[in-house]
């Protein structure tokens, strides 16, 4: 009996054995030298009281301790955590909050939201909770991309220049779309 | 108390609440070379269980000791990588 006939395939198979080795060790040195391990965060930021903007600040800034590639897309009110001026002045609204110890009726008189925001602020200051506008700012110190969603800012009669330093503009739902799909974490508040 | 835990850095985030002690060690544990250890002290009772999950789900970094010190919480993070 001869061995020919069975070496010989053998061998080949040997070779197809050795060549997908040979791809399959290509494969993964490609895979590790391009590592996507990095892991990501969207965070959608639609309201501009002053309790609301706290919540997509302090993940943002969490995330990004947390090593996350943050974004946090900011449209509509929640435009106004990005505005130098108006991010200051940010409201906590005394209407329709049943946390504020007055009925509604009285909290709709005039300057009722301005003594609930000054008591609001005053307990910020006294636990040493951080500003919006530190918060802000400790967000772009840590990577995290602040954006401000374009047709809102020409909705809200804004311009790009009223943003604080760092934050992107000239973005859309389309790009904040994409980074969701990407994204580990998606959250809209 | 005490403890015999050999910190190369101390980072002082005493009077700041959430999410600052958490951030400002992240920060700090950036500065500090790998088998170094960092000292947190903190007042945010929160802390001790943020710090233990950030601790828990970052690569890079180790809670080696929690401790508390009047109204003091004292954190131990080593950088491992």
């Amino acid at each position: 009996m001869s061995t020919d006939t069975t070496t010989e395939p053998e061998d080949a198979s040997l070779e197809d054995l050795l060549a997908r080795v040979d791809d399959l060790e290509t494969r993964l040195a490609d895979l590790e030298a391009t590592p996507d391990d990095s892991q990501k965060m969207v965070v959608v930021a639609t309201k501009g009281t002053l309790d609301m903007a706290y919540p997509p600040l302090i993940l943002a800034s969490t995330a990004a301790a947390f090593g996350y590639d943050v974004t946090v897309f900011h449209t509509f009110w929640g435009l106004d955590i990005l505005h130098e001026e108006r991010s200051s002045a940010l409201k906590l609204s005394s209407v329709g909050n049943p946390n504020v110890p007055v009925p509604n009726a009285i909290a709709a008189l005039p300057g009722m939201d301005e003594v609930t925001t000054r008591l609001m602020r005053k307990r910020i200051a006294e636990n040493d909770v951080a500003t919006v506008e530190e918060l802000v700012d400790l967000s772009i110190e840590t990577g995290v991309d602040l954006q401000a969603c374009q047709m809102t800012i020409d909705l809200l009669g804004y311009d790009e220049d009223d943003f604080f330093d760092g934050v992107t503009t000239g973005v859309g739902a389309a790009s904040a779309f994409r980074e969701m799909v990407e994204a580990d974490v998606q959250l809209l508040v | 108390m005490s403890t015999n835990i050999d910190a190369t850095e101390t980072l002082d985030v005493k009077g700041q609440s959430c999410p600052m002690p958490v951030v400002e060690t992240g920060r700090a544990i950036d500065d500090l070379a790998v088998g170094e250890t960092l000292e947190v002290l903190a007042t945010d009772s929160g802390s001790v269980s943020d710090l233990a999950g950030w601790t828990d789900a970052t690569a890079g970094v180790e809670l080696v000791a929690q401790a508390e010190d009047g109204d003091v919480y004292i954190h131990y993070v080593r950088k491992t990588e």
